[in-house]
């Protein structure tokens, strides 16, 4: 009895704490009873920002031995393949904390799989919002800074593994200093003024990167979390259409004593999972690669793969460069490396204000949509994604080369075609299948659960009242799970 | 969508006339100077993929393949003093029994004589014993298609039959087989080498890669003979390296690193094939946030 009357009377300890020294217990009890619907896809974007805590903690470790350093060295450490190699101060660095530091290297492949998990919880995460169009008003301000803080994650992502100044990320930095010079009329003043001089830069470059990586991106980022997860609260929740759940209450789990706990349990699970992959499975193994000298180069060199699509999109683009009379206008690297990720931001920045525009629904959306409810939005963010995922695949076409055989400049002119049918097919068929499935009420991650059938005296067959799909006739059942207000298609 | 296309084509135009008028002629210029103007060579010449690794820093090896029977001779030379070679075995029965297996199963393209084939198969006169070894003891020879790119596969012929071959061969002139000692070589230099001269085609693990026109093989089951065999003849697209820039010690101490390539030194776990980010990313999708979506569809739905 006394074991289960502690917590509650703890709590209000705490809040009168709370209470006579900041009048906060009003916010306290309106945050403990903040409701929660429950539904597992709600669960993605928590994914991602237990990873970035995991990412806090584990570059506060590694910024204790990093030096952002291009000095050349000679290597005098236990790693006998790179003996007596020359290499910068930041190289070595890495080098010291993977094998001289006690767990520096456990710590930093949890950083770096953490990183890789961070940028693609948030892209499951916003796959989730925009098929369940989350994004509309009054959400559409908080999906802006969503999408902002996936930008940033690419970004930070891109300069953490650039900091080590190994032989893969040297070549990632030297594409990146192209495409920044692809830029018209700004490029060269602007490769100038990040890398401090021509490629490689000078000596600014790698002090400039590691502030930018451990200090403004990440600041950047926990601002935006805050705002993120602050106007989830203020707007509440949204939440899948059901019994009792209207557009203006929330159906839910609170959050004490329910939800906490079971956000807790997800924090430890990222945690478990992070700490297991970087125990066990071996994330760029930099004394394997070497050190970065500006006329090395290795074949196969690839960018991780949140920055994949970039260089899909460098190889898929053909070799066009507008000139007037022979000064080029545009150089190549500008397509994909620029034009392209501005291109699909500004898309999905631009949707939801385009979406209220073409169907003329202005008003305030708390309720969800399921996916198959609104075919057309369903089918273009289909189409959207595979066009994109399509142009990341042609980033590894030479491996493919390699294992399969399939000739690189087939399937690069291949892809130069597909990535532009492929879409258009999957548009069709997603429209169809999500049509299929709200007419038949159909549910494409459960198993059909079948209906219990009768024989009756002329030959015909009836549903019996306690089958799974309820009672009714075979042939003209009524559709099942439909919502109501599915008028409109988009 | 069609009445909002039509809503599109027939809206009121927003900007006056005056200025639709001069941006159409400003386009209108810019688009005749673009297509008057005298095109770069690089954009005029036929669209030629991008670089294998798409690198603004790394010049690959831009060497188009060459047909058979067509390139340049890329003969070994006459190994310098202080390099390792193996002594060409000659007999009369070895070289009768080479002599009877090359016509049956070499002479179709390289001819009777040895003398090759125009745009079908190279000379074999005074290649030497490394070039023979190397085509078949890898596999690449006898070529089912003499215009496809010589590939790794389990050799035809037995080590006798081999070195019959060899020894066939050679007696028509050339230089012996080179080869090395790993164990002489050094492992430190022989990275800082294959850096150098190797990882810019063959990764710098060994595991191959893209090149224009030509697969580049992996080298893991490659042997020390084999690796110095290669290095000194340059086979299908890759250039050769005389002693004048890989000495005898340096091959050594690359053979040695490209043996230690079978079973690097995967400090961090599992290796995933030591290609770098592919396979992290695919570890990081299919693995690691699969699990983590199984744990959110575990707990997130208590209710139902």
């Amino acid at each position: 009895m006394i074991v289960a009357r502690r917590p509650p009377r703890r709590l209000a300890r705490t809040m009168r704490l709370g209470e006579e020294r900041l009048g906060a217990a009003r916010a306290i009890k309106w945050a403990l009873r903040y409701v929660f619907p429950d539904h597992w896809t709600f669960l993605l974007g928590e994914i991602a920002l237990y990873a970035f805590i995991v990412l806090v903690a584990t570059g506060v470790f590694l910024t204790l031995y990093y030096v952002p350093s291009d000095t050349q060295v000679i290597y005098r450490g236990p790693y006998d393949l790179l003996r007596g190699e020359q290499m910068s101060e930041a190289f070595r660095s890495v080098l010291d904390l993977s094998f001289n530091v006690p767990a520096g290297l456990l710590v930093r492949q949890i950083h770096h799989w953490a990183a890789d998990v961070f940028v693609a919880a948030i892209v499951l995460h916003l796959i989730r919002i925009f098929f369940t169009g989350a994004y509309r008003k009054p959400r559409d301000l908080n999906y802006f800074i969503g999408l902002t803080m996936l930008m940033l994650a690419i970004l930070e992502g891109f300069a953490g593994y650039s900091l080590v100044d190994d032989l893969l990320s040297g070549m990632g930095l030297a594409i990146a200093y192209s495409v920044a010079l692809s830029i018209p009329f700004v490029g060269a003043q602007l490769g100038y003024l990040i890398w401090g001089g021509q490629f490689p830069g000078s000596s600014d470059f790698f002090p400039r990167l590691e502030i930018i990586h451990v200090l403004v991106i990440p600041l950047a980022l926990a601002v935006l979390i805050t705002m993120h997860l602050a106007m989830i609260m203020r707007h509440r929740h949204t939440q899948f259409p059901g019994p009792g759940r209207r557009e203006r209450n929330v159906v839910g789990t609170p959050l004490w004593p329910a939800y906490a706990l079971r956000s807790i349990g997800l924090l430890l699970a990222v945690a478990a999972v992070l700490f297991l992959v970087g125990g066990l499975i071996q994330v760029n193994p930099i004394w394997q690669w070497g050190p970065y000298h500006g006329y090395l180069s290795e074949n196969g060199a690839q960018p991780d793969w949140y920055i994949g699509w970039l260089i899909g999109a460098l190889r898929l683009m053909p070799n066009w460069e507008p000139t007037i009379a022979g000064h080029t206008l545009i150089p190549n690297p500008f397509w994909g490396g620029v034009l392209f990720p501005t291109v699909v931001f500004a898309m999905m920045f631009a949707w939801p204000a385009l979406e209220r525009r073409v169907t003329g629904d202005y008003r305030r959306h708390d309720l969800l949509d399921r996916p198959r409810d609104r075919p057309v939005r369903t089918a273009i963010g289909a189409a959207f994604l595979s066009w994109v995922v399509i142009i990341f695949a042609v980033g590894s076409t030479d491996r493919i080369f390699v294992r399969l055989h399939i000739p690189y400049e087939e399937q690069v002119h291949f892809w130069r075609v597909g990535v532009w049918l492929l879409p258009i097919i999957v548009f069709f068929a997603t429209r169809q299948t999500c049509r299929w499935l709200a007419r038949t009420g159909s549910h494409p991650l459960r198993a059909w659960e079948g209906a219990l059938i009768a024989r009756r005296p002329d030959g015909g067959f009836e549903v019996l009242a306690d089958s799974p799909e309820g009672p009714g006739s075979i042939e003209s059942g009524p559709p099942i799970g439909t919502a109501p207000g599915q008028e409109s298609e988009l | 969508m069609s009445a909002l296309a039509r809503r599109w084509l027939t809206r009121r135009a927003r900007a006056p006339r005056a200025l639709r008028a001069t941006v159409a002629l400003l386009m209108g210029t810019a688009a005749l100077l673009i297509l008057a103007s005298p095109r770069s060579p690089q954009a005029s010449g036929a669209a030629t993929p991008p670089a294998a690794t798409g690198s603004g820093g790394a010049a690959a090896p831009a060497q188009a393949p060459q047909p058979p029977g067509t390139g340049r001779s890329k003969f070994p030379e006459a190994p310098a003093p202080g390099e390792r070679t193996v002594a060409t075995p000659s007999s009369p029965t070895l070289l009768a029994e080479g002599r009877s297996l090359y016509e049956e199963g070499c002479s179709s393209c390289h001819g009777m004589d040895l003398k090759g084939r125009t745009r079908m198969a190279p000379s074999l006169v005074g290649v030497g014993a490394g070039p023979v070894d190397f085509y078949l003891s890898t596999g690449r020879m006898p070529l089912e298609n003499p215009h496809a790119e010589p590939l790794r596969t389990t050799p035809l012929y037995s080590r006798a039959r081999i070195q019959a071959l060899v020894a066939f061969v050679s007696s028509f002139g050339g230089p012996p087989a080179p080869t090395t000692d790993p164990g002489a070589g050094d492992l430190a230099l022989g990275l800082h080498d294959f850096t150098l001269d190797c990882a810019g085609c063959h990764q710098i693990v060994g595991r191959g890669g893209l090149t224009i026109g030509a697969i580049v093989p992996e080298l893991q089951s490659a042997t020390a003979q084999q690796v110095a065999e290669a290095v000194r003849m340059g086979p299908y697209v890759m250039p050769r390296f005389g002693p004048r820039q890989i000495d005898q010690h340096a091959l050594d101490s690359i053979a040695r690193y490209v043996l230690w390539t079978r079973a690097p030194s995967d400090r961090g776990g599992w290796g995933i094939s030591n290609i770098g980010p592919i396979p992290e990313g695919m570890v990081a999708w299919f693995l690691a946030l699969t699990a983590l979506v199984i744990v959110a569809r575990l707990i997130g739905e208590r209710t139902n």
